[in-house]
């Protein structure tokens, strides 16, 4: 699509800025912040006073503490006061949101941001406290035994083997080579692989992801605002959020109806794509997802690396669209896909579509 | 830019992670749990005729309510899918390896997240054919459905 068919309304990402995954940051998860949020803005080269929304994305249950995200403020500079938004979710929410609040047309530029701490906790046991309090908390069911029943499923149901998992893992981390913030990167064989022993069987330690601590944060403007900050805007073609059945046992967890639906909704229709980063925390859940999708062989999935590589959870969905954006942005990629996932094995998808002018 | 800061010594803060809460169960799950403390499991009729368990107050596709037609399910079940875990956690419902799998309970049309205490990993396989086991003094949580094992034949 050509610039000038673009309305006033259009909305486009103009900077961003990361830090790097690290398995135990020692700055708090504001101080994360502080510099990954000046950095997006200088990038996008704009003031603070600019800004008319800002919306973070963060989970209170990483830091133990009821109203944690409030801290994370600091970040955004909350003095003068500002117009801001929270969701206990990861940042590619809260750009959700932000890009919702910028449609209405009285702003010109919003920030959001993701940010998240897994290594002062146990994830396996905060995690497990997310779900439903009823049939699945008091089981202590975490996320890895839940994605070894899945991958399990995928085996049964003949979608994919363990080879089809490993082949995944290398990759991801092939890939993270060039990924400055990767954690985990390097050429390993797939037989190799394959000779590590089961961690929750059939999956291996490496089909899961690292625990991760990072931070992100992007800067979008509308139409012409976007022009005039970014030589080449990511054009936010769409974004839409679908959400399933939270327990396991009511859906066909081999499949991912509510990632199809986002991208259909977010506009891809089946075209080609230059770069697509997906969410895919367990190594199955990334052949899940193309087939959600519909990608084929040849598409270049998660050339950063992907959650594999680096996961800070409440980060690491806005990391993809970061990804992503970034290549838009530098000329080497005009149409791009990202995805991000909130609960228990792909319950809630994200997708975002992305496109240079 | 990690490095920029200078970390003394670390702070260290204690949270308690809880749901101080005491809540009703509602028609739906309210019926199951006083169910299960009786050692019967119990599905949900959905307007499609289908058995849901873990029964629902709602229906997950369309939203609907799905009223209060609860349905005798179980004792035995069949294993959908699963895994084994080698090192429970303390937050698990058993202390030996065991396995977390999706059991779908006879009489019903989908499957629950439960704990499988099949001994060794070798006894466990997609099929195969598991019992309920209760707990003997019920607590009210799901984990008076302490374990599946497997059917003797």
């Amino acid at each position: 699509m050509a610039a000038n068919d673009r309305g006033a309304t259009d909305i486009a990402i103009v900077g961003f800025a990361q830090s790097q995954s690290v398995r135990d940051a020692a700055p708090s998860e504001v101080q994360l912040l502080v510099p990954v949020v000046a950095d997006a803005i200088t990038a996008a080269g704009i003031e603070r006073s600019d800004i008319g929304f800002t919306c973070a994305g963060s989970c209170d249950y990483l830091t133990g503490g009821p109203f944690a995200f409030v801290s994370n403020l600091e970040a955004a500079g909350a003095w003068p006061p500002i117009s801001e938004s929270h969701v206990e979710a990861d940042g590619a929410w809260a750009m959700y949101e932000a890009w919702m609040r910028l449609q209405e047309g009285d702003i010109d530029v919003a920030l959001a941001f993701g940010s998240g701490k897994s290594s002062p906790s146990n994830p396996a046991e905060v995690w497990a406290q997310q779900l439903d309090p009823y049939y699945l908390a008091p089981l202590g069911v975490d996320p890895v035994s839940l994605a070894g029943i899945q991958a399990q499923a995928l085996i049964d149901a003949g979608k994919a083997t363990e080879r089809d998992f490993a082949t995944v893992v290398a990759d991801s981390r092939r890939n993270a080579k060039s990924n400055p913030n990767a954690q985990l990167s390097g050429d390993y064989d797939v037989d190799a692989l394959l000779a590590e022993p089961y961690y929750r069987r059939p999956l291996r330690k490496h089909d899961v992801p690292p625990i991760s601590d990072a931070a992100v944060a992007v800067i979008m403007a509308r139409g012409d605002k976007a022009r005039e900050l970014c030589e080449r805007p990511a054009w936010i073609r769409g974004m839409d959020h679908r959400i399933e059945a939270h327990q396991p046992g009511l859906r066909d967890i081999t499949s991912s109806a509510s990632t199809t639906l986002a991208a259909r909704k977010a506009g891809y229709d089946g075209g080609p794509l230059d770069v697509v980063e997906l969410s895919s925390t367990f190594s199955p859940q990334e052949i899940i997802l193309k087939n959600a999708i519909g990608l084929g062989a040849g598409v270049n999935v998660n050339p950063s690396g992907g959650p594999l590589a680096a996961n800070p959870i409440m980060a690491v969905g806005l990391i993809r669209i970061v990804e992503a954006a970034s290549r838009i942005i530098d000329g080497t990629a005009n149409r791009a896909l990202a995805h991000a996932t909130s609960g228990p094995l792909l319950q809630q998808n994200l997708v975002c579509l992305l496109e240079g002018e | 830019m990690c490095s920029d800061f200078i970390v003394s010594e670390p702070r260290i803060i204690e949270t308690k992670l809880e749901f101080p809460y005491s809540r009703t169960l509602g028609p739906v799950m309210g019926a199951f749990f006083m169910a299960l403390r009786d050692g019967q499991l119990l599905g949900i009729r959905a307007k499609d005729r289908r058995v849901l368990a873990p029964p629902l107050e709602y229906d997950p596709e369309t939203g609907e309510s799905l009223g209060t037609e609860m349905v005798p399910i179980g004792p035995g079940g069949t294993v959908e899918a699963w895994t084994w875990v080698d090192d429970p956690t303390q937050k698990h419902p058993l202390d030996h390896p065991f396995a977390f799998a999706l059991v779908k309970p006879d009489g019903a049309d989908t499957s629950m997240v439960s704990a499988v205490d099949a001994g060794r990993v070798e006894a466990v396989h997609t099929g195969m054919r598991v019992t309920a086991r209760y707990r003997s003094e019920p607590q009210g949580l799901i984990t008076d459905l302490e374990a599946w094992e497997p059917t003797k034949s």
